[in-house]
């Protein structure tokens, strides 16, 4: 293997409880390396501190121990070579569709900005809509919003948390085909957060499934299946049910967890 | 009969469809009933008031008919229009100024914690201290003059300003920051790209609310620190001859000319940069 793009190396993070003296460990020497190119899940039980991992990785909060190595350089903080996609509302209500998705764009000529710009509103299908403001759009709308916002500052990393989180399902099956096809044509990194397996095994080259807290990688699924991938094949379930397994959820509704 | 047209709309108004400007005299919503009901209102206030002075007798509270010949009389001088435009003179200036200082100075005490902990006990002790306190300080420093009541008016409405604007900052949801930090903004561009476009809706209801309170106080430091403006012509219709009718007069102008500035800052609510912070409180 190459040098990875992210390297993730004895990773710990604890908070100070709510008492004095009190400790929350929520990640315990977690290693994981992401390659270049690749499509790699995060998934784990809520509360398991895959968000907090991924703020570290990103450089919006310090890991109690151990480090972050993005192309072999320790992460000292945010970057616009690694841009971050959040949960919902990550986009700026002042500023319209066409404002948003230029806004890592500040230093580029005009007619390069609005090239650039026309470029990601159409690869996100929101063509027609660029003066509207956030609050005019639907929650999948503003979605697409920030992923042209951070395609368009042409990052190599793009790392994602929980992206589809607040949408309805059909919508998140939509954004997830859509973000699918924007990877293969874009060759970016990414690393994607969330605590839905199916969407793990829909997305990913590569699943981690993390732990309950103190997190740390349980294990790695590799996804070796062609895409488009279908929803009903064989190696499609049998990696879904492994990944259930591996977070000792049974796969009959109305079961007692099994771990 | 319109009795069908009252069942009719008795219904719409219950399931809360959007108003129609109906012109039907049967439905409580349609337009004229809209005007009607403050139009109604006001006129039994006047009643009211004009009976309750002839029935007590009363030599010098004016009745709503003497108030109206009053404003007659002060247009004829020339007057009214005089101090309108001395006191809304006296507000520009001095609100002005509290927005060119508090919004700055509520950005930079919201962002930085440090700042604000040196600033804040000070600002807590000064915010309560009425505007009135102020004007025989005011007296000393300025004399009878504009500066005065502009002062005045500064004081007045900088402490909202800057208050509403440090709460903006210290409130702002996280999300913004981060995103703005992962693009790589220099503290300038951060403060104006970001921190006061993502603070501005409240920073504008706190402009409300202190040319709210600085039109209050025009009027009392007029009263006493100048010779001119509304607050003046109340004091002195007053003292010279008890014109009872003039005071009102000078009243009603004054909350005439309050309502007037109320809606225009409203106004700025309506624009899109700032529309998405009063989503879901105002429609």
């Amino acid at each position: 293997m190459n040098q990875p793009a992210v390297s993730i190396r004895n990773v710990s993070m604890s908070f100070p409880g709510k008492r004095s003296g009190e400790q929350i460990d929520v990640l315990e020497k977690v290693n994981a390396e992401v390659a270049h190119g690749e499509f790699v899940c995060l998934v784990g039980p809520s509360g398991c501190g895959k968000s907090t991992l991924l703020n570290i990785v990103a450089g919006f909060i310090d890991a109690t121990f151990g480090e972050v190595l993005v192309e072999r350089e320790p992460v000292r903080g945010p970057d616009p070579r690694r841009i971050f996609v959040f949960q919902e509302n990550g986009v700026f209500p002042w500023l319209n569709v066409r404002e948003n998705v230029g806004f890592g764009l500040r230093k580029q000529q005009q007619t390069e900005r609005d090239r650039v710009i026309a470029r990601y509103i159409e690869m996100v299908s929101l063509t027609g809509f660029e003066n509207a403001y956030p609050h005019e759009l639907s929650g999948g709308m503003r979605q697409r919003v920030e992923i042209a916002r951070a395609l368009a500052a042409d990052p190599d990393i793009i790392y994602m948390d929980e992206p589809f989180g607040a949408l309805d399902f059909l919508t998140r099956l939509k954004m997830r085909a859509d973000l699918v096809r924007i990877w293969q044509s874009e060759k970016k990194t990414i690393l994607f957060v969330t605590h839905d397996i199916e969407e793990a095994v829909q997305l990913a080259d590569r699943v981690l499934v993390m732990s309950p807290r103190p997190a740390t990688i349980q294990e790695v699924v590799d996804v070796d299946l062609p895409r488009p991938r279908h929803l009903d094949s064989p190696g499609y379930l049998e990696k879904r049910d492994r990944i259930f397994r591996v977070m000792g959820m049974s796969l009959r509704v109305g079961e007692t967890a099994t771990a | 009969m319109n009795n069908t047209g009252a069942e009719i709309s008795v219904e719409r108004a219950s399931t809360s469809t959007p108003r129609r400007t109906s012109v039907r005299v049967g439905d409580p919503d349609s337009l004229v009933w809209r005007i009607v009901r403050p139009v109604g209102m006001a006129a039994l206030f006047l009643t009211v008031w004009g009976l309750a002075v002839r029935l007590s007798h009363s030599d010098l509270f004016p009745t709503p008919g003497n108030v109206l010949s009053g404003i007659i009389e002060l247009l004829q001088k020339g007057l009214l229009f005089k101090y309108i435009v001395a006191s809304l003179f006296r507000v520009s200036w001095g609100f002005t100024l509290a927005v060119l200082i508090g919004v700055p100075l509520g950005l930079v005490l919201g962002w930085y914690a440090r700042a604000f902990q040196a600033f804040n006990p000070l600002i807590q002790i000064f915010r309560p201290i009425s505007p009135i306190a102020w004007i025989p300080v005011a007296i000393l420093w300025f004399g009878v003059s504009d500066a005065a009541p502009i002062f005045l008016i500064f004081l007045a409405s900088v402490f909202p300003i800057t208050v509403a604007t440090i709460a903006a900052v210290q409130n702002m949801q996280l999300v913004y920051l981060r995103a703005a930090q992962n693009f790589g903004l220099s503290t300038g561009e951060l403060f104006r790209q970001v921190i006061f476009r993502a603070c501005l809706p409240q920073i504008i209801t706190g402009i409300r609310i202190a040319l709210g309170v600085a039109w209050l106080v025009v009027v009392a430091a007029e009263m006493i620190a100048v010779n001119s403006g509304l607050g003046y012509l109340i004091i002195d219709a007053r003292n010279a001859g008890k014109r009872y009718d003039l005071v009102v007069a000078g009243m009603v102008m004054i909350g005439l000319i309050g309502l007037v500035l109320d809606l225009l800052v409203r106004q700025l609510e309506k624009f899109d940069e700032v529309r998405w912070g009063y989503a879901g409180r105002r429609r």
